[in-house]
């Protein structure tokens, strides 16, 4: 998948440890399967994120992770353990080392923060001076040591979620699942939930899997990212790459929100045979998108063309450009040419259609 | 009002007390695990039973079907072998706390059922079992929900515990029926009714502000 461009060094190495590790999981409820053969595997420290539209699978996927759902058939294995059929007995342990959060947060609304927080570690059995301590760090790490007296609903939804987060590190896990944890926040909210996320990420080195349906989440926080369709995964990688070639239709439709696209106006008019200009989309990702590509092609050929729209994003360090141009057509070699040139520079090229309107 | 009709008053508003709070404490006790056992029997509930649940729901709604009045005669024996008499205050209790118990399980079993299941969830993530969701996450969160049914309840036994002169329970019911209706003294029956008014203000007031100081949502 996504051989057009180069991977560069991943962030979590192939070898690396595997936390998650799921073979071939199915799960339905009465005729409609939710997951129709799920493999996927979760490296130690990385942070993965599933997206998919809602009842594409995705949250019977995560809430198998941790068994709150029964798997039907398929294996799942938790840092090297099988705990497909467990009883509920025997995944209580295991369900303290993986934390969750949730959409809706899930606060106790009748205890204070700071007991909301120090609930997993008096599941554990730690004494309460312990406990009270160790929620304190937490609270300190999200942010919210003054709060720690405050019952939930005195706080705002971005503050409930950082008091999740803290609560879902209390015991010190080896994974965090996300689910929807900023669904039903703002986008400025969001965004520093995730830069929380992230942070926790690399201070900790906390493997983290999330599963939602914006790919702007995706694209700030995630090293790699699974697309579920239909309880099926459909397509998964670096999520750089993935945003710079999509292949499934599915992928291509959920980033059609965060690409460049080509303006309606000028789409709505293009006619498939001729016209006066060629119109093209150039989709380049990584080493090959640094280079000064249209300078170049401006000194090699030029007037061959004219910016329509597109831009440059870096996602992971990596720059993602994708860019709409127009080629005038009248002489039938130019856009050959152009193409050639673009080509040789390692970008994508396609042949959107030909617009006449344009003088 | 003579000074014996006042000492009447008094000792009639202590046996009113001494049923209704005996009974509700009962119904308390009894009631609130039982409408947790309704809760968690229920299907997807943390003890899924199907069978036990329509059991102890039969159970319930015979009990509750049953007028007081009838319960209160049918249950002498019961009354008899648990308190030794069948007659009196004491004896009152106990067909008083056998009806208000299915009574309270029911609306304690509303306040529980209402518990957000995402709650129920993020403690089984943690790694909780079913004592701690009892704990920590169904009880805690109704409570509310639990304080406010439980003066419901005891404001109904105030009124049930009138029917308890029918068995010589005495009580501010059985004081208002005989003074006040059967031998027409008015200053009876009207004090008899401020009396019960203030009662059940004060339970309910009581009743409130318990909920508004556990109330957090």
């Amino acid at each position: 998948m996504n051989s057009v461009v180069s991977a560069p060094a991943s962030v979590a190495t192939p070898q690396a440890e595997e936390v998650v590790r799921l073979t071939d999981v199915k799960r339905r409820f009465g005729a409609t399967p939710a997951l129709d053969g799920v493999s996927l595997t979760v490296r130690k420290g990385e942070i993965l994120g599933i997206i998919g539209r809602s009842g594409a699978g995705k949250s019977t996927l995560i809430r198998c992770l941790n068994g709150l759902e029964q798997a039907d058939s398929g294996e799942i294995h938790i840092e090297g353990r099988n705990i497909t059929g467990l009883t509920e007995k025997d995944l209580q342990p295991l369900r303290r080392r993986i934390g969750m959060i949730f959409q809706h947060f899930n606060l106790l609304s009748a205890k204070t923060v700071e007991e909301n927080v120090a609930l997993p570690l008096k599941i554990e059995g730690l004494g309460k001076a312990e406990r009270l301590k160790r929620a304190a760090e937490l609270l300190d790490l999200v942010g919210l040591s003054d709060k720690a007296k405050a019952y939930p609903s005195s706080l705002s939804g971005g503050q409930k979620q950082r008091v999740g987060i803290a609560r879902a590190l209390a015991a010190r896990p080896a994974l965090l699942l996300s689910d929807e944890a900023t669904s039903a926040l703002d986008p400025e909210t969001t965004r520093s939930i995730l830069a929380l996320l992230k942070g926790i990420n690399q201070k900790l080195g906390l493997t983290i899997l999330l599963i939602t349906h914006e790919m702007e989440v995706v694209r700030s926080v995630a090293d790699r990212v699974a697309v579920i369709d239909a309880g099926r995964i459909v397509e998964e990688g670096q999520v750089w790459s993935v945003f710079a070639d999509p292949q499934a239709p599915i992928t291509q439709r959920l980033l059609s929100g965060i690409r460049p696209q080509l303006p309606e106006h000028i789409s709505a008019r293009l006619s498939p045979v001729s016209g006066d200009e060629q119109i093209l989309s150039i989709d380049m990702a990584g080493p090959a998108a640094q280079g000064a590509l249209f300078a170049d092609l401006s000194q090699a050929l030029p007037q061959s063309f004219r910016l329509v729209h597109g831009g440059i994003d870096h996602i992971q360090d990596q720059p993602v450009a994708r860019f709409f141009i127009a080629v005038p057509a009248r002489d039938a070699s130019l856009p050959e040419k152009v193409q050639t040139f673009l080509k040789a520079r390692g970008a994508r090229v396609e042949v959107l259609g030909y617009d006449a309107n344009h003088a | 009002m003579t000074p014996i009709m006042l000492e009447l008053l008094v000792r009639s508003l202590w046996e009113t007390i001494l049923m209704t709070g005996a009974s509700g404490i009962i119904s308390l006790v009894a009631g609130l695990p039982l409408g947790l056992a309704l809760v968690a029997t229920a299907r997807g509930g943390i003890a899924e039973n199907p069978w036990l649940n329509s059991v102890l729901g039969a159970i319930v709604n015979g009990f509750r079907s049953v007028p007081f009045i009838i319960l209160l005669v049918a249950l002498i024996p019961v009354t008899r072998l648990i308190v030794g008499t069948a007659l009196g205050t004491w004896a009152a209790i106990v067909p008083l706390a056998i009806a208000a118990t299915p009574y309270y399980a029911r609306i304690a079993e509303v306040s529980l059922r209402e518990v957000d299941r995402g709650l129920i969830d993020a403690v089984r993530a943690m790694g909780g079992n079913r004592w701690t969701i009892i704990r920590e996450v169904l009880v805690p969160e109704a409570m509310p929900g639990i304080v406010a049914g439980f003066t419901v309840t005891l404001v109904t036994l105030v009124g049930a515990s009138a029917m308890a002169g029918a068995i010589g329970a005495g009580g501010l019911g059985d004081l208002a029926i005989r003074y006040g209706y059967q031998r027409f003294e008015t200053t009876v029956m009207i004090a008899v009714v401020i009396v019960l008014i203030v009662l059940v203000c004060g339970i309910q007031w009581l009743g409130d502000r318990l909920v508004a100081r556990l109330d957090h949502k």
